[in-house]
């Protein structure tokens, strides 16, 4: 469609001359982008809770002429709190910079969407949309957005199963055709010292391993209130059921074997690891593990060895770190150093950049310009089938082949949503979930 | 070392004492007003006003019951000197100037920064709420990211990366605990105690050269914080003032602030107007000597935690400011309970 390319150029053109909205009109018709008067970029935000607020934004302020025209989420309470912060006098503790964003929001209550299905609509009334729900809605949502026609913000993880995935993967291939842009939250590719050393990787040769670490005290817990039904108390709690969250392998661990797939250039053949849950038991907790820890093989044979744990008072550490046939690269201290530890780069902490915004600065300008620049749901969604290769892994205690886990069609979503319908996975008599066991759990 | 006594009847107090009631603190947010920070910082003031000729104004250990807590607080004596550093100091900075003469009076200051292991006691104490907005003491959320940046927790290392929200919720926590009121220094107090005396660029002298003996800055660190107190204290037996960690200070940041202060003028304060910009003093392990003075003035800015993608962002950790921590103080003169607890609705808002 490079035809939108110099529509829009002879339209910027022509705005200077002309009143934007009297030549709107015809744009309608036929951009995927501009849909409304002059050139403004209308947004539709889906899922308002706080990384859905914080996403919206910073979309608001990039450079471009964005405006903020429709809103969606399951609870009208986030819907409402999100509004409302965004809508904040000053936002100087968010940005750096006195102001505020309240001119580049325009959702009437006629545009604000509540339940599961608001999306579509939200969607319709978009030319970027920024996808933030909890992670397993995003296959849904990606694919009606590239359905309609829409460029695409999206949170990581992009699924939280191989079903999931493989409705990512056919979406983005559309996108690709439709030259939508899609940028996906996996924010280390639009961090310097990432993108710095990157550049610098066959400074260590070939890379023989890797090894990633997300080991940290865990996230919130949100305790069930009287009067829930099971599915509401689930999408509150969203991060302890696999159907939603993935598990804190997918969702948080991704970004650091997301790292590892980057600097390698591929994606593992198989995964064999152990997991469990030691600490977070309980009601509270759902069904996910406390720790994994998993091999995963590369093609070539070398190995990335990756732990994540959920558990307070334990070493924590948030990193990547790759050992190639001629030195190793650090990646949180942004240093490459040769096999005997002499530093052969350091990167500059003090020009670290606020990733998150940038990732919306690049978006926004590209489309802006009507440029296609951004199809990153492939990466997204084979590297979140990284993580749930992993999952797979150490729920099953076997080792574990892509191709096949791919393939197997393993689909965790329940056949309805509604508030009264019953979720996927259900309490016993003592409230407790049924959590994966290593040797008896299957993975597909 | 010798063992040294703590003042008698002032620790381990029962905390009920200083308990204000829930109601009270929940009742209301209306009343942060300027005219009610002017009524908090004169109540500081009045604090440290008084008294400093006990018998038993000595250094002490502090611990809490149920951790294993324990610090040393040295005395810091009344005393008169001049803050900010003259026009022709080599590294001066516009914002040290001019200089004012100014009297502090007598406190307690930590020998140490406060730990991981500390803060970490406050952290997982059961007892206490997570994130509450309505009681007055609350913990911290947990980290999302490792925020010590694998720089070392346990043994003694530095709590970093925090608010100073998070840093007087603490001190807050510590009240609640000891019935002892910990705060955090005023800018005056911090560049007094570094001084030691001392009118020098540093407090040892002239000469740069000195400074890995007593401070962990750029040039011996490694880009890294260390444990604390192992290098040289100063002449009252403070260690680590300069570098390792910067230190919040009570202060809202000012530029033009000296210039605003009377001249003398005693136990001056900048009350808190907005969350940026805070002064910070001492400088840390990624800067150089020029920030490690004691006139050095530094200030927390958004930036520090821009990488934080969550809106609102959070009242407790700063993404991108390791470098920062926190030493507590005493005042030699109690507040009440009621003035403690105004004290901390001024500062942490509940």
């Amino acid at each position: 469609m490079s035809a939108d390319k110099t529509t829009r150029r002879d339209f910027v053109k022509g705005g200077t001359l002309l009143a934007g909205g009297l030549i709107a009109a015809p744009l309608l018709s036929r951009a995927n982008y501009f849909s409304g008067a002059a050139d403004t970029i209308k947004i539709a935000l889906v899922g308002c809770g706080g990384r859905g607020t914080g996403a919206c934004l910073q979309a608001l302020l990039t450079k471009q002429n964005v405006k903020l025209v429709a809103m969606a989420d399951a609870f009208r309470d986030r819907l409402d709190s999100c509004y409302k912060q965004i809508n904040a006098d000053d936002l100087t503790e968010w940005s750096g910079n006195k102001g505020n964003v309240k001119n580049k929001i325009d959702v009437p209550e006629e545009r604000k969407f509540v339940g599961f299905d608001g999306y579509q609509k939200a969607i319709a009334l978009a030319d970027v949309v920024i996808l933030d729900t909890p992670p397993g809605f995003r296959p849904i949502h990606f694919e009606d957005a590239v359905k309609q026609g829409k460029h695409i913000f999206m949170e990581k993880p992009v699924a939280t199963d191989p079903a999931g995935i493989q409705r990512v993967l056919a979406a983005a291939a559309i996108a690709k055709q439709k030259k939508l842009n899609v940028v996906v939250g996996l924010q280390r590719h639009y961090q310097n010292s990432y993108r710095e050393l990157i550049k610098r990787k066959d400074q260590i040769g070939e890379i023989t391993s890797a090894q990633a670490w997300w080991n940290n005290d865990g996230v919130w817990v949100r305790p069930r209130q009287p009067n829930q039904t099971e599915m509401e108390y689930q999408m509150r709690n969203w991060y302890y059921f696999v159907w939603l969250c993935g598990d804190h392998i997918t969702e948080q661990h991704i970004h650091n074997l997301d790292v590892i797939n980057w600097f390698k250039g591929s994606y593992p053949v198989k995964a064999q690891g152990m997991g469990g849950r030691e600490v977070r038991k309980g009601k509270d907790f759902g069904e996910i593990f406390d720790h994994h820890y998993v091999e995963f093989h590369y093609a070539d044979g070398s190995i990335l060895n990756s732990q994540c744990r959920h558990i307070p008072h334990t070493m924590s550490k948030v990193d990547e770190m790759f050992t190639g046939t001629k030195g190793k690269i650090f990646c949180g201290e942004g240093k490459i150093t040769d096999l005997k530890g002499n530093v052969i780069y350091q990167f500059d902490m003090k020009t670290e950049n606020d990733p998150y915004q940038t990732e919306h600065d690049e978006l926004f300008a590209a489309i802006a310009k009507g440029d296609y620049k951004f199809a990153d749901a492939e990466n997204g969604a084979k590297s979140t089938m990284t993580s749930i290769l992993g999952r797979l892994a150490t729920y099953s205690g076997q080792v574990v082949e892509w191709d096949k886990a791919i393939n197997s069609g393993l689909d965790l979503h329940p056949k309805v949503y509604d508030w009264a319908a019953a979720p996927p996975v259900l309490p016993n008599a003592d409230g407790l979930y049924p959590v994966a066991t290593p040797g008896i759990t299957k993975y597909a | 070392m010798t063992k040294l006594t703590r003042p008698p009847g002032e620790l381990e107090r029962d905390a009920k004492n200083t308990n204000v009631s829930q109601n009270a603190q929940r009742k209301s947010t209306t009343s942060r007003t300027l005219r009610f920070f002017a009524t908090i910082a004169s109540l500081i003031l009045l604090f440290v006003f008084t008294g400093s000729a006990q018998d038993d104004f000595k250094a002490y250990n502090q611990s809490v019951s149920g951790t294993t807590v324990n610090f040393k607080m040295m005395p810091i004596p009344e005393g008169k000197f001049k803050m900010g550093s003259a026009d022709n100091q080599k590294g001066h900075r516009p914002d040290e100037s001019p200089q004012k003469e100014v009297t502090i009076s007598a406190f307690w200051m930590a020998a140490l920064e406060t730990t991981h292991d500390e803060f970490g006691a406050f952290w997982t104490d059961q007892s206490v709420t997570i994130n509450s907005s309505v009681d007055a003491v609350t913990r911290p959320t947990s980290q999302y990211i490792d925020l010590s940046w694998g720089m070392g927790k346990e043994g003694g290392f530095p709590v970093n990366s925090m608010s100073q929200t998070a840093a007087l919720m603490y001190c807050h926590w510590l009240y609640k605990k000891t019935g002892i009121f910990y705060r955090l220094p005023t800018e005056a107090e911090w560049e007094y105690a570094c001084r030691a005396g001392s009118e020098a660029t540093f407090p040892w002298g002239d000469d740069a050269n000195e400074m890995s003996k007593y401070a962990w800055f750029k040039g011996n660190s490694k880009s890294k914080y260390q444990k604390t107190g192992t290098l040289l204290p100063n002449t009252w037996g403070l260690y680590d003032m300069l570098g390792n960690v910067a230190e919040w200070t009570l202060d809202q940041y000012d530029s033009a602030y000296f210039s605003k202060l009377a001249d003398p003028v005693r136990d001056p304060l900048a009350s808190p107007q907005s969350r940026y910009p805070k002064t910070v003093r001492g400088g840390s392990y990624v800067d150089g000597p020029e920030n490690l003075r004691p006139a050095s003035r530094q200030y927390s800015e958004p930036a520090w935690n821009k990488r934080d993608p969550q809106f609102p962002k959070s009242r407790w950790w700063l993404t991108d400011a390791a470098f920062v921590g926190f030493r507590v103080v005493r005042p030699v003169k109690q507040p009440t309970a009621e003035e403690a607890e105004q004290f901390f609705k001024a500062y942490i808002g509940q």
